[in-house]
C-alpha cells in the first residue's frame, strides 16, 4: 500500500500549492507579478483537487470545469499583465509596497 | 335679522383684513383703506340694526351655529354667535368705535408708508373682538381674546424700527400671556367640571354644581370658586388691573389710534366683559366677588395717583384708562355688573374722544408728546380744543355728559352695599374721582391754556387736523354727550333680559335694590361732585394762576412725589422679582443645562465621536492588497471553522 499514490496524496499536494500561494502573497513584498503568479498556483492546486476527485469520483463533470477554469485564468492573465503594464507606464514600478494609492 | 347678518357682521372685518393685509400691495394703500372702511361700517350699521333689534324693540337672544369647530368624544364645539342685550351693547361699541378710529387713521396714518399693513391689522382686531363678545362657548371666547391680544401686539409694535416700540410690544404680550394662563385654567377646570364649554350649557347647571369641591392631587377646592378666581386672574390681565397693569402705559408707544381702539375702549374692556357675561358664575363664589371688588378700588385709586404727575399727555390719558378699569371691576365685584357695562359703554366713547383728540393734539405739535412743552394752542385748534373738553367733563363725570351717570351710579350703588366694604369702595372711589378731576384738567390747562412752551417753529405748524381726523371725534363726542342719557336704563338689572345675573341677595338683583341706590343720602350722592369741582379749582389755581406752586410742592413732598412719579416703583419690583431671576435662569439653563450637558453628550458629543472613531477606522483601509487579501482569508477560515463546529 506504502507505493499506491492515493487521493490523500493529490490533495495534500494541492494544499500545499495553495498555502505556498497564499503564503506568496502575503509575504511578497516585491513584485506584483509574482502575486498574480501566486493568484494562478491557487487556482491550479484547485484544480488539482478537482481532477482528483473528478477520477475518485468518476464524474467528468469535474475535469471539464478544470477547462473552464484554465481559460478563465489564462484570460485573467492576460488582463492582469496588461494593468502591470500600464501601471508600470505609469508609475515607473511594480513593487507592491508602491500600490498603495487607494488607501484611507 | 337673519343669523347670516349676524356672521357678516363678525365675519366682514376678517375679510377685509385678509384682502388689505394679503393683497395690500396689489390694491394699493386708498384699495386698503377703502376695503377695511367698508368692512368696518358695514358690521357698525349691521350692529345698530342688531342691537334695535335685540336690546331697543326687546327681541329675544339669538343664538347660531356657523360650522362645528371640533368634535372629540365629549368635546363639542361649534364656531357661531351668540347675541344677548350684553353682546348688542358690546357691538355698539366695538364697531362703532373701531369704524370711528379706522376713518380717524385715514387722516392720521397719511404719512405712513404702510398704511395697508396698519388697517389690515386694525380690521383684525376688530374682527378677534367680535368673536370674543359674540362666543358662544368658552374657546372661541379664548381664540378672540388670544387674538386681540396678538392684534394689540401687532399694532404696538406697528412703528417696529423704533426699539422701544419693539419693547413695550413685547412687555404687553408677555404680561397678558401670564394672565391668560389664568383664563386657560379656568377653561379646562371648567370642562372638567361641567362637561360642556358652551354658555347655554354652562349656567343652568351652576347650582347643582355649585355645593362640589374639585378634588387635585389631593387637595380639594369649592369648584365655582376656584373657576371664578382663574377667570379673575385672566381678565386682570387684560384689563390692566394692580399687578398686571405695567403694560398698559407702555402700550402708548403705538400709533395714537390704537391707544384709542384697543387700549381705551375695546381691548382693555374685555375683562370686564368677561366677569359680566360670567356673572351667574361669579354670583355663586362670594369669596372671588370680594377680592374682584377690592382689585378694582385698589386699581382706581393707584392709576389715578400716577395720572396726577405723569407728563406724557397719553401716559396720563392711558393711566386713567386703568384707573376707570378699577371702577368698572369694583362695580362687578359689588355685584352692579350692569352699572360695570353702563359705564363700560361711556367709557368707550369719552375715552376714545380724548385719545383721538390727544392724537390731533400731538399731530398738531409736531410729534410732541410732553404737556410741559406745549400750552397756549386752544385758538390754533378750534374744534379738537371744545371736543376734548367734553371728553375729560365727561371723564370727571360733570353732569349732563355721559361719565356723570355711570360713575355717579356705580359711587351710589358702593355706597348702598353699605358696610364696611361697601364704605370702602366708597371712599376710595371718591378719592380717584378727585384725582381724576385734577389730573384731566391738569391735561386740558397744561396743553392748551397758558403761555406757549413750545419752540417758535413748532408753534408756526399748529393746526387744525383735516376733517377727516375731527369728523369721527365729532361722533364720539356725541356718544360721550348723550351715551349717559340714552344708557341710563341699563342699571335696571331686569333690562338685561337674563344676559347679566344677579343673585337674589344682591342689591341689584331687586327692583327695591335700585330704588335704594337711587335714595342714598344727599350728602353720599352730592360729595363726589362737590369733590370733582373743588379739585378741578385746585387745578386751575395752580395750573393758570400760580404756575409756580406744583414744582415748589413736588420738592416739598419729595419722597412721596419721587414714589408716584416712579409708579409706584411696580416695574422696578417686578424687574428684581421676575425679569432678573427669569434671566439669571435663562442664562443657566443656556450654560450648563443647554451647552453643557445636552450639546456636550448630544450632538456636540456624537459628532467629537463620530470624527475620531472614523479616523481610527480609516486607518483599516491602507491601500495594500496583501491586507486585504489576508484579512479575506482570515474571514474565510473563521466563517469555516464556524461552520464545521
Amino acid at each position: 500500500m506504502l507505493s499506491t499514490v492515493g487521493l490523500t496524496h493529490y490533495l495534500v499536494v494541492a494544499a500545499v500549492l495553495f498555502t505556498l500561494g497564499v503564503l506568496g502573497i502575503f509575504i511578497n513584498r516585491k513584485n506584483i507579478i509574482l502575486v498574480l503568479m501566486c493568484i494562478e498556483m491557487m487556482l491550479l492546486a484547485v484544480n488539482i483537487n478537482m481532477v482528483s476527485f473528478s477520477a475518485f469520483l468518476h464524474d467528468l463533470a469535474g475535469q471539464v470545469f478544470t477547462f473552464f477554469i484554465l481559460t478563465v485564468a489564462a484570460a485573467e492573465v492576460a488582463i492582469g499583465l496588461a494593468i502591470v503594464t500600464v501601471f508600470f507606464r505609469n508609475r515607473g514600478s511594480i513593487e507592491v509596497d508602491d500600490t498603495n494609492m487607494m488607501k484611507g | 335679522m337673519t343669523t347670516d347678518m349676524y356672521f357678516a357682521l363678525v365675519l366682514l372685518p376678517l375679510a377685509a383684513s385678509v384682502v388689505a393685509g394679503l393683497g395690500g400691495k396689489r390694491i394699493g394703500d386708498a384699495g386698503a383703506m377703502a376695503i377695511t372702511i367698508g368692512g368696518v361700517v358695514t358690521s357698525l350699521l349691521l350692529s345698530i340694526w342688531a342691537f334695535i333689534d335685540i336690546a331697543v324693540l326687546n327681541g329675544s337672544s339669538v343664538e347660531a351655529e356657523l360650522y362645528t369647530w371640533i368634535s372629540t368624544g365629549t368635546l363639542n364645539l361649534s364656531f357661531g354667535v351668540l347675541i344677548d342685550k350684553l353682546t348688542a351693547v358690546m357691538l355698539i361699541v366695538v364697531t362703532g368705535v373701531s369704524a370711528m378710529v379706522h376713518i380717524y387713521s385715514v387722516g392720521y396714518m397719511s404719512h405712513d408708508p404702510s398704511r395697508a399693513r396698519f388697517f389690515s391689522y386694525l380690521s383684525l382686531f376688530t374682527f378677534m373682538m367680535l368673536a370674543l363678545i359674540t362666543a358662544p362657548n368658552m374657546v372661541q371666547m379664548f381664540l378672540g381674546w388670544e387674538g386681540v391680544g396678538l392684534a394689540s401686539y401687532l399694532l404696538i409694535g406697528f412703528w417696529f424700527k423704533k426699539e422701544s416700540a419693539n419693547l413695550a410690544s413685547m412687555k404687553a404680550f408677555i404680561v397678558t400671556r401670564v394672565a391668560d394662563v389664568g383664563l386657560i385654567l379656568a377653561v379646562l377646570t371648567t370642562f372638567a367640571v361641567f362637561g360642556t364649554l358652551s354658555f347655554s350649557g354652562i349656567f343652568p347647571s351652576l347650582d347643582t354644581v355649585a355645593a362640589k369641591d374639585y378634588v387635585f392631587f389631593g387637595h380639594s377646592f369649592p369648584v365655582l370658586e376656584l373657576i371664578a378666581l382663574f377667570l379673575l386672574i385672566g381678565a386682570m390681565g387684560k384689563s390692566a388691573q394692580f399687578g398686571f397693569h405695567t403694560w398698559l402705559p407702555d402700550a402708548m408707544e403705538g400709533p395714537t389710534p390704537v391707544s384709542a381702539l384697543i387700549h381705551a375702549a375695546t381691548m382693555v374692556t374685555a375683562g370686564v366683559f368677561l366677569l359680566a357675561r360670567m356673572s351667574p358664575l361669579f354670583e355663586h363664589a362670594e369669596a372671588v366677588l370680594t377680592l374682584v371688588a377690592i382689585v378694582g378700588a385698589i386699581t382706581a385709586m393707584f392709576a389715578a395717583s400716577i395720572g396726577l404727575v405723569q407728563r406724557d399727555i397719553k401716559r396720563v390719558i392711558a393711566y386713567s384708562t386703568c384707573s376707570q378699569l378699577g371702577y368698572m371691576f369694583f362695580a362687578c365685584g359689588i355685584s352692579a355688573y350692569s352699572a360695570a357695562i353702563f359705564h363700560l359703554m361711556t367709557h368707550a366713547f369719552f375715552k376714545a374722544l380724548l385719545f383721538l383728540a390727544a392724537g390731533s393734539v400731538i399731530h398738531a405739535m409736531s410729534d410732541e408728546q410732553d404737556m410741559f412743552k406745549m400750552g397756549g394752542i386752544r385758538k390754533y385748534l378750534p374744534y379738537t380744543y371744545p371736543l376734548m373738553w367734553i371728553g375729560s367733563l365727561a371723564l370727571m363725570g360733570i353732569p349732563p355728559f355721559a361719565g356723570f351717570f355711570s360713575k355717579d351710579f356705580i359711587l351710589e350703588a358702593a355706597y348702598a352695599t353699605g358696610g364696611d366694604m361697601g364704605l370702602m369702595l366708597y371712599i376710595f372711589g371718591t378719592a380717584a374721582a378727585l384725582m381724576t378731576a385734577f389730573y384731566s384738567c391738569r391735561v386740558m390747562f397744561l396743553t392748551f391754556h397758558g403761555k406757549p412752551r413750545a419752540s417758535k417753529e413748532v408753534m408756526h405748524h399748529v393746526h387744525e387736523s383735516p376733517w377727516v381726523m375731527v369728523g369721527p371725534m365729532m361722533f364720539l363726542c356725541v356718544g360721550a354727550v348723550l351715551a349717559g342719557w340714552l344708557g341710563h336704563g341699563m342699571t335696571d338689572t331686569h333690562w338685561w333680559n337674563g344676559a347679566i345675573y344677579i343673585a337674589e341677595g344682591h342689591l341689584l338683583g331687586s327692583h327695591e335694590g335700585l330704588e335704594e341706590v337711587h335714595h342714598i343720602p344727599l350728602l353720599a350722592k352730592f360729595a363726589p361732585l362737590v369733590l370733582v369741582l373743588f379739585s378741578s379749582w385746585v387745578a386751575y389755581w395752580v395750573y393758570i394762576k400760580r404756575s409756580d406752586i406744583p414744582a415748589r410742592f413736588a420738592k416739598a413732598v419729595d419722597p412721596l412725589y419721587s414714589w408716584v412719579m416712579n409708579k409706584w416703583y411696580v416695574d422696578e419690583l417686578y424687574d428684581l422679582l421676575f425679569v432678573r431671576t427669569a434671566r439669571a435662569l435663562g442664562l443657566m439653563l443656556w450654560r450648563r443645562g443647554d451647552e453643557n450637558t445636552i450639546n456636550r453628550f448630544g450632538p456636540d458629543g456624537m459628532a467629537y465621536v463620530t470624527t475620531r472613531g472614523s479616523e481610527a477606522l480609516r486607518r483599516l483601509q491602507t491601500g495594500y492588497i496583501y491586507h486585504y487579501a489576508f484579512i479575506l482569508i482570515v474571514g474565510v477560515m473563521a466563517l469555516i471553522t464556524w461552520f464545521i463546529l
